[in-house]
C-alpha cells in the first residue's frame, strides 16, 4: 500500500517536471528550434566548415590529408589555369548578367503591356526556367555542334556564311556560346521577377506623370526605374550569385574546354577535386570563390540600403 | 485659367455605354462639383477631361481649343488623384517640382515656385520629407501643391478627400475652398459626398446612370430639385417620400398610404386623383394639432438638433427639430409639413410637378 503510494507520488513528480519544462517559454522555444538548427548544421554549416578545412589540407581521394596551411592557395596563385578560370568566371558572370538584365527588363516591360494571350505568353516565357538544366544544356550542345549545328546550317542555307562555325572549338566562340546558353536559361527568372515588380507600381503614378508632362522615356526613367530599383537589386544579386557558381551548363556543354577556355572556378574545382582526386586543392578553389560572392552580396546590400524613400514614417 | 465646355459627350467601354450624352458648360474660374452615386460616370467624365480616357463622341474644349485629340500633357491641366499618386521616391519638394523639371525650367525657377506653393499650403517645413513620412492630410496637401506649382488652366480633383478621416475631411474641405477663392482657377471636383458638393461648389452637377440629372447652385438644387432623384440625393438626412394621390375637394390635399391626409399649397391643374410622390424635407415638419398622426419609433439627439424617426400611415419618415421636445419611442404625435415647402413629383417619371 505504502509502496504504491510512493511510486504514484514519484510519477506525479516526474510528469510535473516535464509539464513544467514544456510550460516554460524558453525551453519550448529551444525545442521548436532544434529541427531547424539540426538541418542547418548538418547540411550547411558542416559542409562549409569541411570545405574550409579541406582547403587547408592536402587530402586526396582515398587518403587522409594533413594540415598544410595556405599552401594550396600559394600554389594556386602561381597556377595560370586557375587565373584563367577566375577570368572566365568574371567574364561569364558580367556578360551573362548584363544581357540577362537587359533582355529580362525588356520582356517584363513588354509583358506588362496589354497583350493578347497575355497569360499564355507569360507561361511561354517561363519555359526555359522549367526545363531541367542538363536537358537544355544538351540541346545547346547540339545547337553548337561543329557538324550538325542548326545555326550554321541556317546561315549557310541563307548564304550568309560558307563554312560551319566552330562554336565550341575556338576559345572566344566557346565563351560566347556558353554565355548565350546561360542567358537563355536565366532570362525568365529576371523577366518574371521584374514583371512582378512592375505590377506593384500604381498606374496612377503613370497617369500623374503623364499629366505632369512626362514622355514615355521620361516616365521610364523617372518612375519605372527608381520604383523598380529595389527589385532590380534583389534579382540581380540572385542572378550574379547563380551565374558565378554555375556548373551544370558548362560541364554539360564544354567540360571547361577548349584548352580550359570556358573553365569556371566551379568546374575547375570539380575537375581538380573529383576527377583529379585532389580534394584539398579543389576545396581551395571553391573557397577562393567566397570573397567574390561576399563582395556581390555586400554590394547589393548597400545598394538596397540606399533607398531611403522606402523606409517608413520617422518624424 | 479657362472656361471648359463639355458638349454631348458619350463614353462606351466596348458595347456598354456609361455616359449618354453629357453637356456641362463651365465658366472661367468656376468651382464645379460633379456628384452622384458610384457608377454614375462622374470619374470617367473627369478622366476624359484630363485626357486619361478617350472620348467616344461629343467634344470637350478647354478655353477655345477642342481637346479631344490633345495629349494629357498638352492640355495644361493638373489633377489631384484619390490616392494622391505622389511619387514615393521623390521628396515633397521634388514631387511638386517634377512637372517644371520635365519642362526644363531652371532650378531657380523651380525652387521659387515650389517655395511659393509650399507657403500657401503650409508645407515649407516638409519639403525634404518623403511621402511615406507624411500623414494623410499632409499627403493631400502635397498633391494639391503639385497641382498649384504648375499654374494650370484647370484643376481636376478626383474624390480627393475620401481617404481622410471625418475631421480632417471637413478641415481640408475648407482649405480647398479657400485655395480656390485665392487662386480663382477653374476647378472640376468629383465626389460622391453631397455635403462636400453643397459646401464647396459654385455649381453642382448631379449625375446618375451616365446622365446629368440637374445642374445649378447648391441652394437651387436644395430648394427646387427637378426630380425625385436629385431631391433624394441632396440633403441629409434625405427627403421623405410618400406615395399617394392628389385630392381636390375645394382645398388641395395629398392622400397618402393608409388614408393619411397631408396639406398641399396648391394642386397642379387637372390633377384630381393623380398618382404622385409627396416629398418633404425632415426640417420642414412641425408639431401641430392639425398634423397627421405619427408614432415615434426612434429618437436620435445630436445636440444641435434631434432626429425623430416616426411612422406616418405605416411608412417611416424622419423629422428634424432644433427645439428640444421630450419624445419617447411609442409616443403619438401630430406631424405637419409646411405646405409651402412641400415638393410634388410625378409618380411615373419622377419629374417635379
Amino acid at each position: 500500500m505504502a509502496v504504491m503510494a510512493e511510486s504514484a507520488v514519484a510519477q506525479v513528480k516526474r510528469s510535473s517536471m516535464w509539464t513544467r519544462a514544456f510550460e516554460s517559454r524558453n525551453f519550448l522555444g529551444a525545442m521548436f528550434m532544434v529541427p531547424a538548427i539540426a538541418i542547418l548544421i548538418l547540411f550547411l554549416a558542416y559542409p562549409l566548415a569541411l570545405g574550409f578545412w579541406l582547403g587547408m589540407t592536402d587530402t586526396k581521394i582515398g587518403g587522409a590529408g594533413r594540415y598544410i596551411g595556405f599552401q594550396n592557395f600559394v600554389s594556386l596563385s602561381k597556377d595560370s589555369v586557375f587565373w584563367l578560370s577566375v577570368f572566365n568566371t568574371i567574364f561569364y558572370t558580367v556578360a551573362a548578367s548584363l544581357v540577362k538584365f537587359a533582355i529580362g527588363l525588356y520582356l517584363a516591360l513588354l509583358l506588362n503591356e496589354r497583350l493578347p494571350f497575355k497569360s499564355m505568353v507569360r507561361a511561354i516565357v517561363l519555359l526555359p526556367f522549367v526545363v531541367p538544366t542538363v536537358l537544355s544544356a544538351i540541346a545547346f550542345w547540339w545547337i553548337y555542334d561543329s557538324q550538325f549545328s542548326i545555326i550554321s546550317w541556317v546561315l549557310i542555307k541563307a548564304g550568309l556564311i560558307t563554312r560551319y562555325i566552330d562554336f565550341l572549338g575556338d576559345p572566344w566562340n566557346a565563351r560566347w556560346s556558353v554565355v548565350a546558353a546561360n542567358i537563355w536559361r536565366g532570362v525568365p527568372f529576371v523577366a518574371i521577377t521584374l514583371l512582378a515588380g512592375l505590377q506593384t507600381i500604381s498606374p496612377s503614378l503613370y497617369e500623374a506623370a503623364n499629366l505632369d508632362g512626362a514622355t514615355n522615356m521620361q516616365r521610364f526613367r523617372h518612375i519605372t526605374l527608381p520604383m523598380l530599383s529595389p527589385i532590380i537589386a534583389v534579382v540581380m544579386t540572385f542572378s550574379v550569385l547563380m551565374t558565378f557558381t554555375d556548373f551544370q551548363l558548362i560541364y554539360t556543354i564544354t567540360r571547361g574546354g577548349p584548352i580550359n577556355a570556358t573553365h569556371l572556378m566551379a568546374t575547375l574545382s570539380f575537375q581538380r577535386a573529383i576527377t583529379g582526386g585532389n580534394l584539398g586543392e579543389g576545396a581551395a578553389i571553391s573557397n577562393a570563390m567566397i570573397p567574390f560572392l561576399v563582395a556581390a552580396i555586400l554590394l547589393s546590400f548597400f545598394g538596397l540600403q540606399r533607398s531611403r524613400w522606402q523606409q517608413g514614417g520617422r518624424d | 485659367m479657362s472656361s471648359v465646355q463639355i458638349r454631348d459627350v458619350r463614353k462606351s467601354f466596348g458595347n456598354f455605354e456609361v455616359l449618354h450624352g453629357v453637356s456641362i458648360p463651365i465658366e472661367d474660374g468656376q468651382f464645379v462639383v460633379l456628384v452622384g452615386p458610384s457608377g454614375c460616370g462622374k470619374s470617367t467624365l473627369l478622366r476624359m477631361l484630363a485626357g486619361l480616357e478617350n472620348i467616344t463622341s461629343g467634344t470637350i474644349s478647354i478655353g477655345d481649343r477642342v481637346v479631344n485629340n490633345v495629349q494629357p500633357k498638352e492640355r495644361d491641366i493638373a489633377m489631384v488623384f484619390q490616392n494622391y499618386a505622389l511619387y514615393p521616391h521623390m521628396t515633397v519638394g521634388e514631387n511638386m517640382g517634377f512637372s517644371l523639371k520635365l519642362r526644363n525650367a531652371s532650378s531657380d525657377e523651380i525652387n521659387k515656385r515650389v517655395k511659393r506653393a509650399a507657403e500657401i499650403l503650409a508645407l515649407s517645413p516638409l519639403l525634404e520629407r518623403y511621402p511615406r513620412q507624411l500623414s494623410g492630410g499632409q499627403r493631400q496637401r502635397v498633391a494639391m501643391g503639385r497641382a498649384i506649382v504648375r499654374d494650370p488652366q484647370v484643376f481636376l480633383f478626383d474624390e480627393p478627400l475620401s481617404n481622410l478621416d471625418a475631421k480632417l475631411r471637413v478641415a481640408m474641405r475648407t482649405e480647398i475652398k479657400e485655395l480656390h477663392q485665392r487662386l480663382k482657377t477653374t476647378t472640376v471636383y468629383v465626389t460622391h459626398d453631397q455635403i462636400e458638393a453643397m459646401t464647396m461648389a459654385d455649381k453642382i452637377v448631379v449625375m446618375h446612370d451616365g446622365i446629368v440629372e440637374q445642374m445649378g447652385t447648391p441652394l437651387e438644387l436644395y430648394d427646387k430639385p427637378e426630380n425625385q432623384f436629385v431631391a433624394g440625393f441632396i440633403g441629409s438626412p434625405a427627403m421623405n417620400f410618400l406615395k399617394g394621390h392628389v385630392r381636390v375637394n375645394g382645398v388641395a390635399t395629398f392622400e397618402g398610404p393608409n388614408g393619411v391626409k397631408l396639406p398641399l399649397k396648391s394642386a397642379p391643374a387637372a390633377s384630381d386623383g393623380r398618382p404622385v410622390v409627396y416629398g418633404v424635407r425632415p426640417e420642414h415638419f412641425t408639431i401641430a394639432d392639425d398634423g397627421a398622426d405619427a408614432e415615434i419609433v426612434v429618437v436620435e439627439p445630436t445636440g444641435s438638433e434631434t432626429q425623430v424617426f416616426a411612422k406616418v400611415g405605416g411608412e417611416q419618415v424622419v423629422a428634424v427639430f432644433r427645439e428640444r421636445h421630450q419624445f419617447n419611442p411609442g409616443d403619438k404625435v401630430k406631424l405637419k409639413p409646411d405646405p409651402s415647402l412641400v415638393h410634388l413629383f410625378d409618380d411615373a417619371t419622377g419629374k417635379r410637378l
